[in-house]
């Protein structure tokens, strides 16, 4: 059973190369039907391991803390599933969108090599084994956001590049700091040590941190290391911002600072007031930019930085339904965020434009695509019984009950901006009367509107079965995250 | 002590050329001197001043070895990040190329089409 989880990392890379090498004499069906079948492939994967409990793997047969461990448990299976589902239908999507690009072949080894860094990250019980996949995702990450090469997209992703290379350093000085401390560098045996010494105030601790929030923040685009997020994803082509989006800045940012943070160096009240402050910033910060926005995907890359200061509160106030929320509210996020990315990419595909002021009136035009657009633009404003009202109920009521009362009226308020230019957006591209520019606009091919339409379903049934979607999925998460002594205990065995 | 101190220096100066200079090649210059730091900073961390090469040999007693061999994880380390480095180097210079042919520059204050 064990011997599962490289796989996870393994099959994505050799299908990377292998298009690479067999791409070269079948330059177009070839990269999209195995990436496809590669994708297909981890799902069935992860169906196999679902419930088996924790799963250790040590790789090369070396007992932690020697070797590197790969670890599976309920926080990790569903960062898992929120990355695998995504990145299945957004390569389903990405069968017809690319066709314009005319470059098959490069574009899914990049995909598949980024797929592959976000599955060792989630897996990884090893801090420089994090640092490796999380450049792997990175940097695939840095080349497909300049995939178009016009001068936009390369200005957007050259600042990602050099802000991405800036977290990284931090990150890795951080794991020299942690290193220099306890001689280790496996999760599990720097969380024993710092538990077992008492480190908590210790200088050098305190040091890694501050490198840590800083370099894995710029990696979630809180702010105030936000600025290469709204150019990266509204530059990126459609499937890569979902990627970026959905799942890249949960996975390398938030996945990274909660694992780091709860079950390695341990939550202290200094760093719970940091997350809440940077949390409470990054959503007004990101729902009063998202107002002033022309371009559809900036206005969507704005509100993806304030629901990730919903995600970042939750964790800061670090009470369990606090948590609850949050994870919830990071599942939800990866369905509607990437359903309004999608929905972007086809509206930008059938009418050449994504901004606010040239369009209108696409209900008659595009009925499927603005149904989605609806379903998700009502998710993420908080509008029951979509998803997204029920993950910002369990924050507020979290915040109100952990005694945090200016913060619940500081989430309640957030909501209502939320909805406020969501209705906007409704108002400006859905509804309305066409401009002449679009009189002879079509719906989005098959292949483009099928995983809208599924995301929109994931959202009205994650919506009304929340119940079962919390109790199932997000609980046993949330009990990984609070029992910190049970990570150390599983992974080493003592 | 001073060694630590010397190298966050060498941090400081990369920081600096990333965040102050406006030409691209010092940027990227910027994110390979702090590259260097950090892996400067982990072969430090395992540094010992006349040390021996970690490898065990038969004639060698242990308590002898344990004091004077260098640590060799962070040596492993760092070859790991010297080659990610040179992958993000790469990248860098491949962009400030393709930057260079869309805008005619290496300033990076003008290559602003995009509001930050």
């Amino acid at each position: 059973m064990n011997t599962l989880l490289p796989l996870f990392t393994a099959i994505p890379i050799c299908s990377a190369v292998l298009i690479l090498i067999i791409g070269k004499f079948d330059k177009k069906n070839f990269p999209r039907i195995w990436s496809l079948l590669t994708s297909l492939s981890l799902l069935f994967i992860l169906v196999v391991v679902w419930d088996k409990g924790t799963i250790i793997h040590e790789m090369g047969g070396w007992k932690p803390p020697f070797g590197v461990v790969l670890v599976k448990d309920n926080l990790s299976r569903m960062m898992l599933l929120i990355v695998n589902v995504v990145a299945f239908l957004t390569i389903i999507y990405s069968y017809v969108y690319i066709v314009k690009f005319e470059d098959y072949l490069r574009f899914f080894t990049l995909f598949l090599f980024m797929l592959a860094g976000m599955n060792g990250v989630v897996l990884t019980g090893d801090l420089f084994n994090l640092f490796v996949f999380l450049e792997i995702a990175s940097i695939a990450s840095y080349a497909l956001v300049g995939y178009g090469v016009d001068a936009e997209e390369l200005e957007a992703s050259f600042k990602y590049l050099i802000l991405g290379a800036l977290a990284s350093v931090f990150i890795l000085f951080g794991i020299g700091m942690i290193y220099s401390i306890t001689g280790s560098v496996n999760m599990a045996d720097v969380a024993r040590f710092i538990v077992e010494n008492n480190l908590g105030g210790n200088n050098a601790l305190l040091m890694a941190t501050g490198l840590f929030i800083v370099g894995f923040g710029l990696k979630a685009g809180l702010v105030p290391f936000h600025a290469w997020l709204p150019d990266a994803h509204s530059s990126a082509p459609a499937p890569i911002s979902v990627m970026l989006s959905g799942v890249l800045i949960k996975v390398l940012g938030i996945y990274s600072l909660i694992r780091i943070f709860y079950s390695v160096i341990g939550i202290t009240p200094v760093v719970s007031y940091i997350f809440i402050t940077m949390g409470v910033i990054s959503m007004l910060v990101g729902a009063f930019m998202g107002f002033g926005q022309d371009d559809m995907k900036r206005m969507f890359a704005f509100s993806s930085i304030s629901q990730m200061g919903y995600i970042a509160v939750g964790i800061g106030i670090g009470t369990p339904l606090a948590i609850i929320g949050a994870l919830f509210h990071l599942l939800n996020h990866a369905g509607f965020k990437s359903l309004l990315f999608l929905s972007s990419g086809a509206i930008q595909t059938s009418t050449g434009t994504r901004n606010l002021s040239e369009l209108g009136g696409l209900r008659k035009k595009m009925p499927v695509t603005s149904a989605t657009s609806v379903i998700g633009a009502l998710s993420i404003a908080g509008v029951p019984p979509f998803n997204g009202f029920w993950s910002k109920l369990i924050i507020i009521l979290a915040a109100f009950s952990a005694g945090y009362f200016w913060l619940g009226a500081i989430l309640v308020f957030t909501a209502f901006l939320t909805l406020a230019y969501y209705l906007r957006f409704q108002k400006n591209v859905i509804f309305g009367e066409p401009t002449s520019l679009l009189k002879n606009v079509r719906e989005a091919p098959f292949m483009m509107v099928m995983p809208m339409v599924v995301f929109a379903v994931f959202c009205l049934l994650i919506g009304i079965f929340n119940g079962w979607i919390i109790s199932n999925i997000i609980i046993p998460a949330q009990g990984i995250i609070t029992n910190q002594l049970g990570y150390i205990s599983s992974v080493l065995g003592i | 002590m001073t060694l630590y101190f010397l190298n966050f220096v060498l941090l400081i100066i990369g920081l600096y050329a990333l965040v102050v200079k406006r030409h691209i090649v010092k940027k990227i210059l910027g994110v390979a001197i702090m590259e260097y730091a950090v892996n400067l900073f982990l072969i430090l961390l395992g540094f010992r001043k006349s040390g021996i090469a970690p490898i065990l040999t038969e004639d060698m007693d242990l308590a002898t070895f344990i004091h004077t061999a260098v640590d060799p994880l962070p040596q492993a380390l760092v070859l790991t990040s010297i080659v990610i480095g040179l992958g993000t180097l790469a990248l860098m210079v491949a962009m400030a190329i393709r930057l260079y042919e869309r805008y005619g520059t290496f300033d990076m204050d003008e290559i602003n089409r995009l509001r930050g």
